[in-house]
This record gives C-alpha cells, structure tokens and sequence, in this order.
C-alpha cells in the first residue's frame, strides 16, 4: 500500500504515525464503529484537536476524525511554497459578495492538527472588554464568558505550548510570564519596533507558539521562515504535534483522511452519529455525543448538509444564525523599501507586535486592530505585487529584484459581525457528492473606516523609518470565525457558554465558529481557550448526570 | 539588466543541510519536468508560452524557467486554488475557456492569433484583460478582469517563482530546513545566503557567492 499521506490513511489498526520520528509510530486504540463512543469530533484543529486531548484525558471515549491527511513533518514537509499546498483546504468553494475572500492557502487547513499546522503561530488573548463589547463598547455581541474565566485559560493553553513570548506583556492586565523567553528579532521586527518609537506607541515581541528552547523530542525554532507552508522541524506548537499526542497518549482514536458528511439525527431529536468517507467508501460511526469543529466555513457547511425533515433548515439552526455573521479579519499592509537588507524571509513571519489600537479607544470607528511585521514568501510575494499592485511584466521582474529590500507592517483588524456575511449551499458538488459551500462577504463602513485608519498609520510608520516607495495593499484579510455564534439565548445564538448546541443537547460546536466578535488579535488562543474550557465543563456536566 | 546577485545558485545547497530530503525529492521532480505538453493542446501551450514571455520575461542569457510546463502540470493534475469567484469556472476549464477568449480577442483587433501579434499588441490586450475591458462572447460568464488576477498571472506568478532560477534572480535563500538561519539584524548575511553587489563591486559579490553552500 501507498506510504503517501495523502493517498491513504495512516491512523488505522491500532497505531498512528509518530510525528517527531521519520517512519515512526506510535500505539493507538481502535473503536468499533457499531458501538457508540462517548464523543465523535468532526476536525483536529485548534478546536477539535485540543478538545479531544481534553475530553480523552477526562476519561472519555473519543474518536476525532479529519478530511485531511496526517503528516509526519520531519519526513513530509518540504521546504518549498508549492509543494506545501498539500496542507490547504483546496476542496472547490465558491466565493462572492462585494468583498470576496480568498480562501485556500489564505484561510484554511486540511491535516490532522488542521489549520494549525500552517498558521503563523500568533498566540494573543483578547482584550478582556472584548467579551462585552456590546455591552462596555457599544457594538457587535456579548460572548456568555467571562474575561476573568478566560484568562485563566489563556494561561493553561499558553503553558500547554510552552508559547515564547516577552517578559511583561505591554497591554490589558497583568498576565503570567510566558513560559518560554522570546525569540530573537529579526530585521523585519526591529523595523517595526523603531516604527513605534518613533509614533510613540508600545511594541513588544510576538507572543508565539514555536519553540525558544527545546521541548520534548521537539526542536527550538531554526529561523527558517516557511511557518505558513508547514514547520519542518517541529518547533512550532500546532495541535498536530502538541494536543494531537496527548489525545491519542489518553486513548482517543484519530482517523485520518476521514471526511464527514453528515450528522445523523434520530426521530427524538438527538445526535446518534456520523456518516463520514473512508477508503473509498460511506461509513458509520456511532456516537453519544457529535462535536463539529470543522472551522468557520466546513462546520455550517457540515450541518446544512445534515438537514432532516424534522430540521429543515439544517442542525442546531432554530435561530437561523447557522452559517450567518461570518468574520474573517482585515489584513491589509503597508510596505515600502528600504536602504538595508532587510530579508524578511529569516525567522518566523511575525516576530514583533504592537496592539496599541486596540487598547487606545480614541477611535472614530468600533473595533481595534493589532499590527505586526512581515515575512512574505516569494511566491506570495510575487502573487502581491501582481495582484494588489497590478504589476507584471519588466516593472514585476524589477520589483522583485528588491526582495531583500522590503519592509512591511500588517494588521489583525477586527470586522464587524453582519448577518448579510454568510456560508450557504451552492448548487455545484465536490469529489464526495455533497454540495459546497457559498461564501458571500461585504466589509461594512465601519470595517473600511477601521481599515483608512490602520493604513494611514501605518504609512507614517514606515515613513518615520526611512522607507521608501510606500505603498498600501488594501485587499487582503485573513481568519474566519461566527458562523455559529455561541450566547445566553437561543433565539440569537447557536450554542451556549459550553459550546453545546440549543436545539440539539447532544451536538456541540467547538472551533473558530462560535466567536461572537472577533477583536483585533489572531484567534486560535481563544479557539483553544475555549475548546480546553468546553472539555472542563463537558466533565463537570458528566459530573451531574446532565450530558 | 545587469545581475544583482552575480553567481549566485540555490542550488549549490542541494546537498548541504539546507535541504531536507523531501525538498530535494521535490525540487528534482520540478527540474526534471519536460518542456512538452500533457495536458494542453500544442497549441495552447505555445500560446501560454508566449503569454508568459509578457508576464514574467525572462533575459537571454540564461536557460529559461520552463513555465508553461508547469501551468501544464498543475492543470494535469487539476489542482486548483480551493475557491473561485461566482461565474469562474473550475481550473482546467477557466484556462481552455480564457485560452480561447484571449485569441478571439486578437481575432477581433488584429485579425490575427495571439501568438503572431506584435509584443506592444499582446501587452495591451493583456492590460485590457487585466482592466476587464475584454468582453467577447468568448469569454462566457467568465470576467476577464479576474481571469487575468485569479488565473492567468496568478498562475503564471506562482509557476515563475516555483523554481531556483527566478529564486536565484532575486536573492531569496530558498529551501532552508533544517538548518535556517542564523544572522537576523539587517545587513547581515549567514555565509549560505545571497550577497548583493554593493558599490558597484560585482567581482566581491560573485566572490561570496561562490562560496554559497
Ligand atoms: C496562513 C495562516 C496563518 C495563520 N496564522 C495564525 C496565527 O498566527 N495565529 C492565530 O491565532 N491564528 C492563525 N491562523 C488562523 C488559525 O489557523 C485558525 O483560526 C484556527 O486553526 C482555526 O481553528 P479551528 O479549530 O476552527 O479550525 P481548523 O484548525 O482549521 O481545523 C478544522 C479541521 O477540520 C477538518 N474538517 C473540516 N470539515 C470536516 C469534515 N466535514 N470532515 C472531517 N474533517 C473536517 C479540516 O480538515 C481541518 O483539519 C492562521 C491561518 C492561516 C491560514
Ligand atoms: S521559522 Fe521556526 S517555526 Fe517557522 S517553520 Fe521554521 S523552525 Fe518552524
């Protein structure tokens, strides 16, 4: 049989790859389908990969099944833009609206340990006011978390990654230190640095999740640069080689190029399953409970497809909030040249911060943004300037020339939720017969002026450096989030405080999806946060006799 | 236009720690690929020729990056972005219908085919492409403003910039696991990096360069 990762799967009979030994492997327990495991999770990303270590080391049985393949690193990843698009989401979607994203290799992962396997390893907490923005801000949702309650989570994620970070932390209340010292600063980073001094606004190393010093079997961070297109050395902390591990180490079962397409629901309204592809052929696997963290795209897709008679309208989509308010965050950048080399290809992609707007709140417009420096591929780069800057032709071969040269700063920008802003089912079907998904987006006014305002900052920014030729690039965003929104009521939202669906007590949603707002930081903290959180409570209700 | 980074070859760190053996298997592969077609007609991987020769031009002086071969690879092995905008069709078929669409438009200015048009014609049905000025029925639902930016020259951008050559041209470092890097402050360069003619000293330049491994 292929020893192609992506040809067949590998996490079957009793063992899964070792993904700190090229050929290795390690035990694993098998289920049986035709016996109802405690929990079926649906992804192993940030969300699903962290729960199901949680939910395993609690005790419970737990099978957590990915569409995509499971890499052994060392051996798999190569160091080449192209060939590392094999850990993209690249299944047919399609896109529309005024503002189209872009998804693929932008915005979403198909591998066991999910998009945390190519996501550029930003690790930052929201701003605490962020969970009441409606409330303390006066826009967007309520999350039905508390801050403090977070924070504490935040601290137990960060320990479980060992996140490399600064020794205070510049903004929002005092937090621990990270566990790890800060990476070095590379070029790009001390540009950004001398940016903010210059404006007089705080910066701070990035808070990441590769490793400052060895972990484990895992090595520190070489500096290599190609975070998003796969870590090769095992430095950085995704869920494919943190939580993945230990899941698997506390008895859960992960079942690799494994794609679910629909939840089965019974005549009395509960979960009993899922029906999902394997080696060429339909399976079922029985389950007590269903856990979906498919990411913010795959998760409303998943349960639109699932609809029944009894629910028409999809699973758990009583308040008709499935698939709506839909957040991705602007990612706009500014970029100029300067004197110096700079190759920003050295060293992870972002390795200084500042989140200044999003603490400073004289603003004319709702939402923050944090901003970081810029390590683009040539590639993407190449792909930049053609796109964004409408070069091709001798003006692209002499821009690209100045590689070396460029110096860039990019936001983190919060979107606003709009309902208008929302995944559907598209006529068209993919490689599995299941409908794709629509994905319409519009940024809203106060999303354009929270954009001018970043841009023109950032301008003065590298102005104040001595770059020159600047120029913005206003096209871009990143990240996706809300389409399932969690609350405290079901008539307007999807799940509640636990993650656990209103209309269906035995369906969970746990990943990006259940964002209310998004702030103006990466979100997979929070995505993991919330996923160690929701297996605390999962145990506390077991507890009680309430699952 | 004279080499900024003269003597410098990537590929010298094929078989240094540089290069993990994945990258190696992957990189042979993408050199070895051959300058025919398997997937495009001949005719229509003449003309991605040509069209690439305006996109990404490449000087005389050196072997060329074979591009249309690897638009020809990655359409015979269908692998697409993951998304596409409403009214663009799937890959393989946004290529052939594009294909089709840009040489009835040189039909309908010129009278002749792409290929045989004067390269300052060829540029500016491109750039009427780009500006989504095309719009001969032969293009379908399809806007050819976003078959230039989604397809065409995105294609063509990513192709270009796939191999060590166009690596080479710009003083990227290319593959670099597991060893890395080391020097991070500006203007500082690990000895298995690009050096860049500074003051005019191209012979200082090539020196280090040679050195590259
Ligand atoms: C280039 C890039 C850089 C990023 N950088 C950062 C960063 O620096 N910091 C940060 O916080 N975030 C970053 N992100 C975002 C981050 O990766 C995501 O927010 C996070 O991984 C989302 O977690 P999730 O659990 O919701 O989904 P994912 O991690 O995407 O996991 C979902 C998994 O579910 C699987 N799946 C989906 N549907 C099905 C199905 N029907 N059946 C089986 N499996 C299915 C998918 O294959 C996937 O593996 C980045 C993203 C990208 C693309
Ligand atoms: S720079 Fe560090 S984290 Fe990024 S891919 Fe390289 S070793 Fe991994």
């Amino acid at each position: 049989m292929s020893d192609d990762p992506l040809l067949s799967p590998r996490a079957k009979a009793g063992r899964a790859p070792d993904v700190f030994a090229p050929g290795g492997w390690i035990p694993m327990h098998a289920y049986r389908e035709d016996e109802a495991v405690d929990f079926v999770i649906v992804g192993t990303g940030a969300g699903g990969g962290t729960l199901a270590c949680k939910l395993a080391e609690a005790g419970f049985s737990v099978v957590a099944m990915d569409a995509g393949p499971y890499f052994r690193p060392l051996e798999d990843f190569a160091s080449d833009e192209s060939e590392q698009t094999k850990l993209y989401w690249t299944d047919d979607r399609i896109v529309d609206g005024e503002n189209p994203l872009q998804m693929g290799s932008n915005n979403s992962g198909k591998a066991v340990g999910g998009s945390t396997v190519h996501f550029a390893m930003v690790s930052l907490r929201f701003r605490p006011e962020w969970f009441r923005s409606r409330t303390l801000l006066g826009y967007g949702a309520d999350w039905p978390l508390d801050w403090r309650e977070m924070w504490r989570y935040y601290a137990k994620v960060e320990q479980a990654l060992k996140i490399a970070g600064p020794v205070t932390y510049p903004w929002g209340p005092p937090r621990p230190r990270y566990p790890y010292r800060a990476h070095e600063m590379n070029a790009a980073a001390l540009a950004l640095a001398r940016g903010c001094e210059a404006m007089g606004i705080g910066w701070t190393e990035t808070p990441l999740a590769t490793l400052s010093a060895p972990r484990g079997r895992a090595h520190p961070c070489v500096y290599r640069g190609f975070c998003t297109t796969g870590c090769s050395t095992n430095a950085k902390q995704s869920a494919l080689v943190t939580w993945i591990p230990r899941a698997i180490a506390a008895g859960a079962e992960i079942r690799d190029l494994a794609m679910v397409g629909r939840v089965e629901v019974n005549d009395a309204g509960r979960a009993t399953g899922v029906h999902y592809h394997r080696e060429g052929g339909w399976r079922f696997q029985k389950a007590r409970n269903v856990v979906v963290a498919g990411y913010a795209i795959e998760t409303p897709r998943l349960l639109l497809n699932s609809a029944t008679s009894r629910f028409p309208d999809g699973l758990a989509n009583s308040s008709g909030l499935v698939g709506k308010n839909l957040m991705a965050q602007s990612n706009q950048a500014v970029w100029g040249i300067s004197k110096d080399e700079i190759r920003s290809y050295k060293g992870p992609p972002s390795l200084a911060i500042t989140e200044h707007w999003n603490y400073d709140d004289n603003k004319d417009f709702f939402g923050g943004y944090s901003y970081m420096s810029q390590g683009p591929l040539p590639q993407l780069w190449a792909n930049t300037q053609m796109s964004a800057r409408g070069l091709w032709g001798d003006s692209l071969m002499a821009e690209m020339e100045r590689y070396n040269h460029v110096v860039g700063l990019k936001i983190v920008g919060e979107m606003l939720p709009q309902e208008s802003n929302r995944v559907t089912l598209a006529d068209a079907k993919d490689q599995y017969g299941l409908p794709i998904a629509r994905i319409t987006y519009s940024w809203s006014e106060n999303d354009r002026a929270l954009i001018d305002h970043s841009l023109r900052f950032m301008a003065r920014a590298l102005e104040a450096i001595d770059a020159r030729e600047i120029w913005t690039q206003d096209d871009d965003t990143c990240h996706l989030n809300g389409t399932a929104r969690m609350g405290g009521d079901p008539r307007t939202s999807v799940v509640d405080a636990d993650c656990r669906s209103w209309d269906i007590r035995n369906l969970w949603i746990c990943d990006g999806s259940v964002f209310p707002t998004v702030g103006g930081v990466n979100p997979s903290l929070t995505i993991q946060a919330i996923a160690c959180r929701t297996g605390d409570r999962i145990k506390a209700l077991a507890a009680l006799g309430d699952l | 236009m004279p080499d900024r980074f003269p003597g410098y070859d990537v590929l010298s760190k094929r078989w240094t720690p540089s290069w993990n053996q994945k990258t190696r298997e992957v990189i042979n592969r993408r050199l070895a690929l051959t300058n025919e077609p398997r997937y495009l007609t001949a005719e229509e991987f003449a003309l991605v020729t040509v069209i690439a020769a305006r996109i990404v031009p490449q000087p005389g002086h050196r072997p060329p990056v074979p591009v249309a071969a690897l638009i020809d690879h990655q359409l015979d092995r269908d692998q697409g972005d993951g998304y596409r905008h409403a009214g663009m069709p799937p890959l393989q078929e946004a290529w052939r219908q594009g294909l089709r669409a840009l040489n009835a438009e040189a039909q309908a200015a010129h009278e002749a085919p792409f290929d045989q048009l004067r390269t300052a014609d060829q540029d500016a049905l491109l750039t009427q492409m780009q500006e989504g000025k095309l719009k001969d029925a032969a293009w379908g639902g399809m806007s050819s403003a976003t078959f230039f930016k989604q397809r065409l020259a995105h294609d063509i951008v990513h192709a270009y910039y796939a191999h060590p050559t166009a690596w080479n041209e710009i003083g990227w470092g290319g593959p670099a696991s597991p060893r890395g890097y080391v020097r991070m402050d500006a203007n500082e360069r690990d000895p298995w990096e690009a050096a860049e003619v500074k003051d005019g000293d191209v012979e200082a330049a090539r020196r280090k360069n040679r050195h590259v491994g």
